[in-house]
């Protein structure tokens, strides 16, 4: 039996994007990864044929579905052989932090245009001197009145330059337990004293906007906190939990893809006298590697299903995320090596893969970080 | 163990000042995105005597072995894999009219490619895949005082900017592959030959790849190197020495990585105290700087023998494979050492990684490496 129970609807959500990728995604990706941004109206798309934030309620818009729509999400996005479309980070990490814990005004106002592809979101939480230690975010929100003034520089940021409304994570300097000093808002595009910087140059992920953001005096309404004052930190420690599964999805696919693809490149005979995967060596690393990624899907869909059950899986969402994206890296460079020299090429079909694979073990939260929440949540 | 001698010493510490002194992040990033060959520098590094260390005195080269050529390609890889593995691989080719060409061919081509007024590209690959030599389809024919060659490479280095091509071709049809293959050297304005771009590569981007194709050229007799028949060997052996050269970049590739990793480990900060203070981020860099050793003993072992006169095939093929391997361990674990900031270009050890794997691919993956060692160590079975 399947762990994951797909409905029919579910299928038909799936056929349909993947007929949507196949003819607005596909054909664009080497533009796009040349680019280094992906068209804004490509989000409209999306959001028209309903595949952004498909999980929101229909009374912003969301076509009501759940998580598996999600998952299905991250999965056809992969098969098109790119990262750079970050709507799941859109869908399933920055869109959540709003419903979840935003104002019904600030849902209103906001949230309709998510589902629609009118606003592209991103979040930042990442400083220059603050990755993996959350707690030493230097950016400040004073609060004053009805309004917050935000102050710092964000990096690393997804949809850095696309992004029209930005989730950020910001302390209150008042508060000495850096665990209550976060705070989240949301900041539009726009406001004054809110800066794009540097468009970030990076080994892989070609196609989607990494970029650094300054806030300097920007002014926002106190009614953009998300939240209570000072939740900042256990909000993001309860939405991070998603955010990891979504790389895990993301990691697995990937790996799946790339295999799928090594194989049929190993198993045509008309490149060599005889197919390479006549060759023990490579076909004994075809069924190891065939082995990790059935072992990494089954994992993840066991787990995809408790955290749709709502079952606590902090220590298995931080082994999975460790462990999966570890795993793709490793597959990624050893189907390169059986390209030979031809994975050193850019036409090689797994090359944009194993480029891109290689910072899932640090985003959203580093695979060291991970081990160490899995250490503390196993009593180690 | 390999001690070095007093002038490879000096030849180490030149090689490392004239990197530190020419050697530019913002160059490297910027000549890759246009794919431009890095002339100025490689005519400098030329001047100052860099290529060809290991080629006769007479036709302008070192005099010495390649126990030198690796230390010019570790130290310069050590500060930038990349710019490194373009400026040892610019003469690549011209090991083979070195050490089996004739006076003529040696007096015409050697002094150029080392001096800097030429680059040199070596023809072997026919599939894609690029392990297997032996099945090779690219021919050579004599017509009178000429050789009519015809064929496609798959994959040339250099490509289309070498002045020359050293070019594997069968030239007995008849015989037993380890006697039916020659090497010719074939001028790149020679009518009939053609360059077709790859594309972008993985890593190196200023230096081209190209298939060349040989259609009906024809090159005087006197281009073949040594003798018709000898190809396969010579290949082999120009494998040998090229092997030797990439596992030397490996190791100042996994050096410049673990460099970088060392520095920034001790000066980044993170929950209140630097990383190098956390005990599995040392252990990190203990496997890295283990790996480090282990990549450079094996390569310098293997060039000394091969300098020694005792080359060992089997030992050479392990020293490729296993400092390319921990040259990417290494690569790799430095990025994930730097976090995000690993992933920019600006860091630059995503480009050590991305170049660790290039070696990696290039001139035998891993499991034509094994082939080759298991071969050796196994023999013939009765």
């Amino acid at each position: 039996m399947e762990i994951l129970q797909y409905t029919e609807e579910h299928q038909s959500f799936r056929t349909r994007l993947r007929a949507f990728m196949d003819r607005e995604v596909a054909p664009h990706v080497e533009q796009w990864e040349q680019d280094h941004i992906i068209p804004k109206s490509v989000w409209k798309k999306m959001g028209q044929e309903g595949f952004l934030c498909p999980a929101l309620s229909s009374r912003y818009g969301g076509i009501g579905g759940d998580f598996l729509h999600s998952v299905i999400v991250v999965e056809e996005i992969s098969r098109t052989n790119h990262s750079g479309l970050a709507t799941p980070l859109h869908s399933d990490i920055v869109v959540p932090y709003i419903d979840s814990y935003g104002s019904e005004e600030l849902k209103q106002k906001y949230l309709p245009g998510c589902v629609s592809g009118d606003i592209i979101t991103a979040v930042a939480m990442t400083e220059p001197d603050a990755g993996s230690d959350l707690a030493s975010l230097k950016t400040t929100a004073v609060e004053e009145g009805d309004t917050v003034v935000i102050n710092g520089s964000k990096t690393f940021i997804t949809n850095g330059i696309n992004s029209d409304l930005v989730v950020v994570a910001a302390r209150d300097m008042e508060e000495a337990n850096p665990h209550k000093a976060l705070s989240l808002y949301l900041v539009e595009d726009g406001t004054p004293g809110f800066k794009r910087g540097r468009h970030l140059e990076k080994m892989g992920f070609h196609s989607q906007d990494t970029a650094e953001l300054f806030f300097s005096d920007c002014r926002i309404p106190a009614e953009n906190r998300l939240g209570t004052k000072g939740g900042g930190f256990v909000m993001l420690m309860e939405k991070l939990q998603q955010e990891r599964l979504v790389v895990c999805i993301m990691a697995v696919a990937a790996a799946e893809f790339m295999l799928e693809r090594t194989m049929e490149f190993c198993r045509d005979g008309s490149r060599h006298e005889k197919p390479l995967s006549k060759s023990q060596a490579v076909s004994f690393s075809l069924v190891e590697m065939a082995t990790e990624v059935k072992i990494g899907r089954t994992f993840l869909d066991k787990l995809i299903m408790d955290h749709m059950e709502g079952k606590p899986v902090i220590v298995e969402t931080s082994m999975a995320k460790y462990w999966t994206t570890d795993m793709v890296s490793r597959l990624a460079g050893r189907c390169l090596e059986l390209f030979g020299q031809f994975g050193a090429l850019e036409r090689c079909p797994i090359l944009r893969g194993w480029r891109d694979a290689r910072v899932m073990s640090i985003f959203a939260g580093t695979n060291e970080i991970m081990k160490g929440i899995a250490a503390k949540f196993m009593g180690l | 163990m390999l001690e070095l001698n007093r002038s490879q010493k000096e030849i180490q510490k030149a090689a490392r000042e004239f990197a530190k002194g020419e050697f530019d992040k913002e160059l490297t990033v910027e000549l890759e995105k246009k794919r431009e060959y890095p002339h100025k520098i490689w005519k400098k590094a030329a001047d100052l005597g860099f290529f060809g260390i290991q080629f006769p005195e007479a036709y302008s080269g070192g005099g010495l072995g390649v126990v030198e050529a690796c230390l010019i390609a570790q130290e310069l890889c050590r500060k930038d894999s990349t710019l490194g593995m373009v400026l040892t691989l610019s003469g690549l080719g011209a090991e083979c009219i070195s050490r089996f060409g004739g006076k003529e061919l040696q007096e015409r081509f050697l002094p150029p490619i080392v001096e800097g007024e030429m680059l040199c590209a070596v023809a072997l690959s026919e599939t894609e895949q690029g392990d297997d030599i032996a099945s090779i389809g690219t021919g050579a024919v004599a017509e009178g005082d000429q050789w009519v060659i015809n064929g496609n490479k798959k994959y040339v280095i250099n490509g289309g900017a070498a002045g020359c091509y050293v070019v594997l071709c069968k030239t007995d049809f008849d015989a037993e592959p380890e006697k039916a293959f020659s090497m010719i050297v074939v001028e790149s304005d020679r009518e009939g030959v053609a360059a077709t771009d790859l594309g972008q590569k993985l890593a190196a981007n200023m230096m081209p790849a190209t298939e060349i194709r040989f259609d009906n050229v024809k090159v005087p007799a006197g281009n073949l190197i040594g003798k018709a028949g000898q190809g396969l060997s010579q290949a082999l052996s120009f494998q040998d020495e090229v092997r030797l050269i990439l596992a030397a970049q490996a190791v100042g590739t996994a050096e410049g990585a673990l460099d970088r990793a060392l520095d920034y480990v001790k000066q980044r900060e993170q929950f209140d105290r630097k990383l190098a203070q956390f005990q599995v981020i040392r252990h990190k860099i203990a496997e890295m700087a283990t790996k480090t050793e282990l990549a450079r003993l094996i390569a310098y072992e293997a060039a000394a023998r091969f300098d020694n006169g005792k080359a060992d095939t089997a030992l050479i093929s392990m020293a490729k494979m296993s400092a390319a391997e921990f040259a990417v361990a290494v690569a790799d674990e430095a990025i994930q050492l730097f976090g995000g900031y690993g992933y920019m270009t600006e860091s630059e050890v995503e480009h050590f990684y991305r170049d660790a794997k290039f070696i990696q691919l290039y001139m035998g993956t891993s499991n034509s490496q094994k082939d080759n060692i298991a071969q050796s160590v196994i023999g013939k079975l009765k």
